[in-house]
């Protein structure tokens, strides 16, 4: 755990230095641009996090594997925080270069019904006592709502949106410049060791409640005594 | 560049820093809030103990 946060740190200050200080000013957006170094990795994040909750959530249904469950039920506060980020810093990024924080446009909306799902896969589960059935309950429907994926990440090809185009997965060669994209590159993967760290946390305290009548947990209380 | 410079970031100051502040608090919450409700299960496990 400490080498993670070791790890997670250093990332982040490299990626913030490259990004906030040594990158050039966009040609066109000024210092606003800046904000891309928080808001693409969230935006990737949320997504990603949405898959892995999905697939636990399918190996809990599938498998019954306590673990599974817990990783996919833990996951869903985290990859909320990031949806939210994503819009959040999306929309003070708006109001400067598009001169509005939101329009219901495909990108915007489908981001956010991404975090209706996550809220809707917390309430799911914190709704029912009994876990075993709240975890297949959230499961189901982290599934269902996998088909908003897809629509996300392709809703700026297919429909006309003021959000810009992929820039970075694009087939042909990246349309950033290296001395931005890197910083980019660096605070993606910063966020994806975080994630690690804020899951190991989450899965730790589901783990202690779910298993607070087993004999290891009375046995943990009691050590923890002294 | 000066640190003035550094921080005015282009006159777009008013966007760029809330949004890397409320990025910091957020992701420092999802750490602190399961820190605190280990520590609480442990406080209260012992309690219904005793």
């Amino acid at each position: 755990m400490p080498w993670l946060v070791v790890i997670f740190l250093l990332l982040t200050a490299a990626g913030l230095y490259g990004g906030l200080y040594l990158a050039p000013a966009d040609y066109q957006q000024g210092d606003s641009y800046r904000i891309i170094y928080i808001h693409v990795p969230s935006a990737w994040m949320s997504l990603f996090i949405y898959v892995v909750m999905a697939i636990a959530g399918a190996i809990g249904l599938v498998w019954r594997i306590k673990l599974a469950e817990i990783v996919a039920v833990s996951s869903a506060p985290i990859g909320a925080s990031f949806t939210f980020i994503a819009l959040f810093t999306g929309s003070l990024w708006g109001k400067p270069m598009w001169g509005t924080w939101w329009v219901w446009d495909a990108r915007l909306t489908s981001e956010l019904i991404l975090l209706f799902l996550y809220l809707g896969v917390i309430g799911l589960y914190g709704a029912i006592d009994d876990k075993r059935v709240a975890s297949r309950a959230a499961a189901i429907l982290a599934l269902v709502g996998v088909v908003n994926i897809p629509i996300i990440h392709y809703s700026v090809e297919w429909w006309n949106t003021l959000h810009q185009g992929p820039t970075v997965t694009k087939m042909d060669k990246p349309s950033i410049h290296v001395s931005m994209l890197i910083p980019l590159l660096l605070m993606a993967l910063s966020f994806n060791v975080y994630y690690l760290i804020a899951l190991i946390q989450r899965v730790r305290v589901e783990l202690l409640q779910r298993e607070r009548n087993s004999q290891w947990v009375k046995a943990m209380v009691l050590e923890n005594k002294q | 560049m000066s640190v003035q410079e550094f921080f005015a970031m282009g006159g777009y100051a008013l966007y760029v820093w809330p949004s890397y502040g409320l990025t910091l608090i957020i992701l420092l919450a999802n750490i602190v809030i399961p820190v605190l409700q280990r520590k609480q299960f442990f406080r209260q496990s012992l309690k219904q103990k005793r």
